[in-house]
């Protein structure tokens, strides 16, 4: 479904992703992880065209959409959940959900989007509660669902998740990412970036460990999860000791 | 859905009626006069807000526009003799074209940058204006501009000509509040707030900033046209760099992104040195005075703030405010 092949990007003459391809096939959720500065974010960046990239191809469904604008990189079906939320503080809950659906609006969809609105208020029915609330006085947590909500609303064929879990409470974490899950069940395909690497390698079927802008490691999340380095570097060496000896 | 549409038709109904009867109490011309002019500044107002107050994408040109208006208008019919209502159109169609060529490359710069650029261009217009003296009539002005008739009824009269400014400013008004409240307008506001995401969220951000930017102009073109059929003489210092300025501290005062309060604020800015005419020499200092306590105190602008007070007193008062 979305393959990149030797992809280069530079922030001046820095090189921030050298080399790196994976593909994600549909159906599927693959993880990214990797420390901060990795280059994680700066991926689904370039997938989503908000930073040009400057060797390399990108594909989806088998065509070439590196250089196109981000308007229509959403319209071919990717849609991000950008780091940090980024939702309309200052839009309601409700009005925020409607712009995620802002294409499609134009394409006189109006029932279809109801029913979807619907979908989303039964995926997260804190959202219902607070529609006509600013989005700018909702939690953390809830400020993540709506944003997950907004890119759900384009109806996209693929999702970019960058760090669900950040600032969020460990709880909130779990029903996330058991969200996330769910997603997938319905036929959604799914990349997420995380530094939580234990909750990301969790729900998903394949990883990517991403270094200084290399990949140096790749496989089925229950490879990673039994890594040696990948214990080391991103689980928490003897972690499980730690834990083991606390209970 | 038709919650908001009632709504928003007794707001807009409520207010022409009041506006409609206002004639019979004022019959002073001066009044009159007053309350046109408010009208006028009005549908300029409600145009540049949603510029900035909606999209947050600034203007300090929009004299240029409203001139634009006025001297298409002004020469259209004067000099060539062309009816006004074609003339008014052919000035929208102008000036909307302008905005477009001027548009497309400026509004790639943001914040600052699209100020400067905007200021240029405003200078630049204004300096048309008073150089292009076998058009304009250069700085002593452009006479002779006929005054407007709808069939045989010729609106010479304030009382006449009040009620085709306010409603045509009423229908500005109507138009705006559908525009914020629809999809475009959802879109507008999100450009304010992040323009990355709302790229990424498939809002084509540059088209859209350019049309809205379009609109406003327009809205300013037909303000124009109505300006200078009203006073029948235009001349370059009505539309200088000071209008705009002018201009922006209305939609400010009033509140940004706020339809209302941008009437509002063209109402309490062109007021206010009328009633500050008793200041004599000083009424400039008092009103700067006055912007300045403004913008400390309630820097919502006037209605926003307003409300926020009486939130605030509520609340000491022990009266719980309700919950959402």
């Amino acid at each position: 479904m979305l393959k990149i092949r030797n992809l280069q990007t530079f922030y001046g003459r820095i090189r921030v992703l050298d080399n790196v391809s994976l593909s994600v096939k549909p159906g599927e959720i693959v993880t990214l992880i990797g420390a901060n500065g990795a280059g994680k974010s700066t991926m689904l960046n370039c997938i989503s065209s908000l930073i040009p990239s400057r060797e390399g191809e990108i594909l989806f469904q088998g065509e070439k959409i590196n250089g196109q604008p981000p308007e229509a990189i959403v319209r071919l079906g990717i849609c991000q959940v950008p780091e940090g939320r980024q939702i309309f503080q200052p839009l309601t809950v409700l009005e925020n959900l409607q712009l995620g659906a802002y294409l499609r609006y134009g394409r006189r969809e109006r029932s279809y989007i109801e029913s979807d609105l619907n979908m989303i208020f039964s995926l997260f029915p804190v959202l219902l509660e607070r529609s006509d609330q600013v989005s700018g006085t909702l939690s953390g947590g809830e400020q993540q669902m709506l944003a997950i909500g907004r890119a759900l609303m384009s109806r996209p064929k693929l999702l970019l998740l960058d760090e669900p879990s950040m600032g969020l409470a460990p709880r909130v974490v779990v029903d996330i990412f058991q969200t996330i899950s769910k997603l997938r069940r319905e036929g959604l395909t799914i990349l997420i970036v995380e530094q939580n690497a234990r909750a990301a390698l969790k729900i998903a079927d394949r990883g990517y460990v991403l270094e200084t802008g290399r990949i140096i490691l790749q496989g089925s999340a229950a490879e990673l999860m039994e890594d040696h380095d990948v214990k080391r570097a991103y689980l928490g060496r003897d972690y499980r000791e730690f834990t083991e000896g606390r209970s | 859905m038709t919650r908001l549409l009632k709504y928003k038709s007794l707001q807009v109904g409520t207010f022409g009626i009041v506006l409609a009867l206002l004639p019979l109490v004022l019959t002073n011309r001066y009044y009159l006069n007053v309350m046109i002019f408010i009208g006028i500044h009005t549908l300029l107002v409600v145009g540049l807000n949603l510029l900035m107050g909606y999209a947050g994408q600034i203007s300090l040109g929009h004299a240029a526009f409203f001139g634009l208006g006025a001297y298409t208008s002004g020469i259209l019919t004067a000099t060539y003799h062309m009816s006004p209502w074609p003339a008014m159109v052919a000035a929208v169609v102008l000036t909307a074209f302008v905005a477009l060529v001027i548009g497309i490359p400026a509004l790639k710069l943001s914040g600052y940058y699209l100020a400067m650029a905007t200021l240029g261009f405003g200078i630049i217009v204004h300096i048309c204006f008073k150089e292009l003296n076998y058009l304009t009539g250069g700085p002593s002005g452009l006479v002779g501009i006929p005054t407007l008739a709808i069939g045989s009824v010729i609106l010479d009269e304030p009382a006449r000509y009040y009620y085709l400014v306010w409603f045509t400013t009423l229908a500005a008004i109507a138009l705006s509040l559908n525009i914020v409240d629809s999809r475009v307008g959802r879109a507008l506001r999100a450009i304010h707030d992040s323009e990355s995401a709302a790229r990424a969220s498939g809002i084509y951000t540059s088209r859209l900033k350019i049309w809205v930017f379009v609109i406003s102009a327009a809205y300013a073109s037909v303000a124009g046209s109505l300006y200078a059929h009203f006073i029948t003489f235009i001349s370059p210092g009505s539309f200088d760099f000071m209008f705009s300025i002018k201009l922006v501290t209305m939609v400010v005062v009033g509140g940004m992104a706020s339809i209302w309060g941008a009437v509002f604020g063209a109402a309490t800015l062109t007021l206010l040195p009328e009633v500050l005419a008793v200041f004599h020499d000083y009424d400039i200092v008092v009103f700067g005075l006055i912007l300045m306590v403004v913008m400390i105190f309630l820097p919502q602008g006037l209605i926003r703030g307003a409300l926020d007070l009486l939130e605030k007193y509520r609340l000491r008062r022990g009266v719980a405010g309700e919950s959402v």
